[in-house]
């Protein structure tokens, strides 16, 4: 087999989310009265890059075969802190956010110590650090307030040359920066060695605490990228708890849309990015059919709950019975 | 002589689980904290108080602890508690038949929501912490629809009401009652019988369980319905105790109701627990949440303690086996 087909084969689940995404697009801007103009997609790109933010977040440390159950609250926590720093004199303003930035990579360094030193199960562990970010948050901003730059918000969520969304060249830039070189770097191959068989990687000597580490805190670097976003575009911060869980499920839903499997080693935050723009447009579309917004939690929910079980088609290709027990 | 006795008491010891033994302590600890904090703590009305609390939680983490026995976990608690109190309530308003059915319809709904997270772990192989997170959005959107956004108006019936906070034996609150019909229940499925062999045989290898001839698939589905029929009645209860239903008021029962079950022993890889453990880690819960908010600790203070502590404890002896 050629190179290329190895490739494609590797990828094909990204381009599956693509595929959804482009498909949920169309149909989406067929159907809005305004049609196709660039304000409705500053307003779409604005709402995806959010959640792409956190379903990237989510995916690097699925890729490793974790799970990461806390991603909302420290999307949630950094949003509460940006609303007091990120403000002030253009010095203040560049503190601020690297203070912001670094609470979030924190955060999921946290989880990581806790996960892999620890040797706890990640799904308790991450509910139980969860609910610590989140009674952060709470202390942080126990009714929503505070405020942000509007300069620098308005220039990243605005339009670059009257019709780029600066928040989609952000996201851009955040994967240029921080998913290209990792998923090339050693440490990068070693968090999907990780992910297809942690007794093979181990056996093999790749470094598996390094990659799951790094994994965890860059899984709250990116959520902390989130959270900055979200103040940026609400100008306050709010220590939600529903939103925070939300988010968390979400990034869940649009880690699987984009076809990054949850048994790990396989995927990449790309295709979580488009799972997440996909999820979001899917969840506007009965915006432009003109539903009533109370069904859009229980469409979503039903989009999450057929998108889980597309996954079981992969049964009928198992041969052997014992193969159900993974 | 000393010899003897030394090793009649360390064989003693070895049959009481340290994680139990552990949490067991920590209630005493907690108990002296309290009591030197106020009084009132120690005294017996409150005590009963407490366990009336805790029963609630007691009996949605009976469900729990089957999951994490299977190896599993369920996700959708916050909503099937608040479904059961929602649909119970419901049927109220439909006469004396709604009167009588309210308790039933409430559970079984719970039972079908569990059935449906069963299905697609067992037999459609989906990891059980997603498929029960995806019908918990579900079950949410269903609410949200039926309710309009808002807390219904319906209030619980009687039945419901006398269930939770009446009286059948005097001085013991019947919602505890409820609580050691479940409990007893549980320890007599898990222990005597061969379904509840057969949860802890997949918890430990589902695969060497299916060789030995269980159907495990089958086997897992009914836990997980059970599972969503013990949390439905949860929140039966506690809408019998609010005397109505509200939005959003499972979602204080997931953490505390995973944390009781690994609190107390359970293995959250499956296959190892005992329910005594889980009557622990539930008291243990309970007193933790009284002695913070007797203390008027703030909501953000009392979440960051909760978590806090429970990553103690995990730490404590949560541990997985380190990797060779």
């Amino acid at each position: 087999m050629k190179d290329w087909r190895f490739w494609f084969a590797e990828q094909r689940g990204t381009f599956m989310a693509i595929a959804i995404f482009l498909m949920m697009f169309v149909i989406y801007i067929s159907n809005h009265p305004a049609g196709f103009n660039a304000n409705i997609v500053q307003t779409a790109s604005n709402k995806g890059v959010l959640l792409a933010f956190v379903a990237m977040a989510q995916a690097l440390v699925v890729i490793t075969s974790g799970i990461d159950l806390s991603i909302g609250m420290i999307f949630t926590l950094t949003n509460c802190l940006a609303s007091w720093l990120v403000t002030g004199s253009p010095l203040q303003v560049a503190i601020g956010v690297v203070v912001v930035l670094f609470v979030g990579a924190l955060c999921g360094a946290i989880n990581g110590a806790v996960v892999i030193y620890g040797r706890l199960q990640p799904i308790v562990a991450t509910i139980a650090t969860g609910a610590i970010y989140y009674g952060i948050a709470l202390a942080l901003r126990p009714t929503p307030g505070g405020t942000v730059d509007e300069i620098l918000a308005d220039a990243l969520t605005g339009k670059l040359f009257g019709f780029i969304p600066a928040s989609l060249v952000a996201l851009l830039v955040v994967v240029l920066v921080v998913w290209i070189p990792f998923s090339r770097s050693v440490t990068g191959r070693a968090a999907y060695a990780v992910g297809s068989s942690e007794q093979a990687a181990f056996m093999s000597g790749v470094p598996i605490k390094r990659a799951k580490f790094i994994t965890y805190t860059l899984a709250g670097l990116l959520a902390g990228i989130g959270g900055l976003f979200l103040t940026f575009f609400t100008y306050t911060g709010e220590a939600a708890y529903a939103s925070g869980n939300a988010y968390t499920l979400f990034s869940i839903a649009s880690v699987v849309l984009g076809g990054v499997s949850l048994m790990g080693g396989r995927g990449s935050a790309i295709g979580a990015i488009f799972g997440a723009l996909a999820f979001r447009t899917i969840g506007d579309l009965l915006f432009v059919f003109d539903f009533d917004p109370l069904w859009q939690p229980l469409f979503q929910g039903v989009v999450l709950l057929l998108a889980v079980s597309l996954s079981a088609f992969g049964l009928l290709r198992i041969r052997n019975r014992l193969e159900w027990f993974g | 002589m000393n010899a003897i006795l030394d090793s009649q008491i360390f064989r003693l010891l070895r049959r009481f689980d340290p994680a139990v033994t552990t949490a067991f302590g920590c209630i005493l600890l907690l108990l002296v904290v309290g009591g030197t904090y106020s009084s009132n703590f120690l005294s017996p009305e409150y005590l009963l108080q407490q366990l009336k609390v805790a029963s609630f939680l007691g009996i949605i983490a009976t469900g729990m602890m089957m999951i994490i026995l299977l190896g599993q976990i369920d996700l959708s608690v916050p909503w099937v508690v608040t479904v059961g109190a929602m649909m119970s309530c419901a049927v109220v308003g439909h006469g004396t038949v709604g009167a009588i059915l309210a308790i039933p319809f409430g559970i079984l709904c719970g039972v079908a929501i569990g059935l449906v997270n069963g299905f697609g772990v067992a037999y459609l192989r989906i990891p059980s912490m997603i498929i029960t997170l995806a019908t918990n959005a579900v079950a949410q959107g269903l609410m949200v629809v039926y309710t309009g956004g808002f807390s219904p108006q319906d209030s619980a019936s009687p039945a419901m009401r006398y269930l939770a906070t009446g009286f059948v034996i005097p001085g013991l609150p019947n919602s505890v009652v409820c609580w050691a019909i479940v409990g007893a229940l549980a320890v007599f499925l898990l222990t005597r019988t061969t379904f509840g062999r057969a949860i802890y045989g997949i918890g430990n290898r589902e695969r060497a369980a299916y060789l030995s001839g269980i159907n495990t698939r089958r086997i897992v589905m009914t836990a997980f319905g059970i599972s969503g029929g013990l949390a439905a009645l949860g929140g039966v209860l506690l809408a019998g105790y609010a005397s109505k239903a509200a939005q959003s008021m499972g979602d204080a029962y997931l953490l505390p109701a995973i944390a009781a079950v690994v609190l107390g022993g359970t293995s959250i890889l499956g296959g190892r627990g005992s329910y005594l453990g889980t009557v622990a880690g539930v008291m243990l819960i309970t007193l933790l949440q009284s002695i913070l908010s007797v203390m008027q600790m703030p909501e953000f203070g009392r979440q960051i303690i909760y978590g806090v502590v429970i990553i103690a404890m995990l730490l404590l002896y949560g541990r997985e086996k380190l990797q060779r």
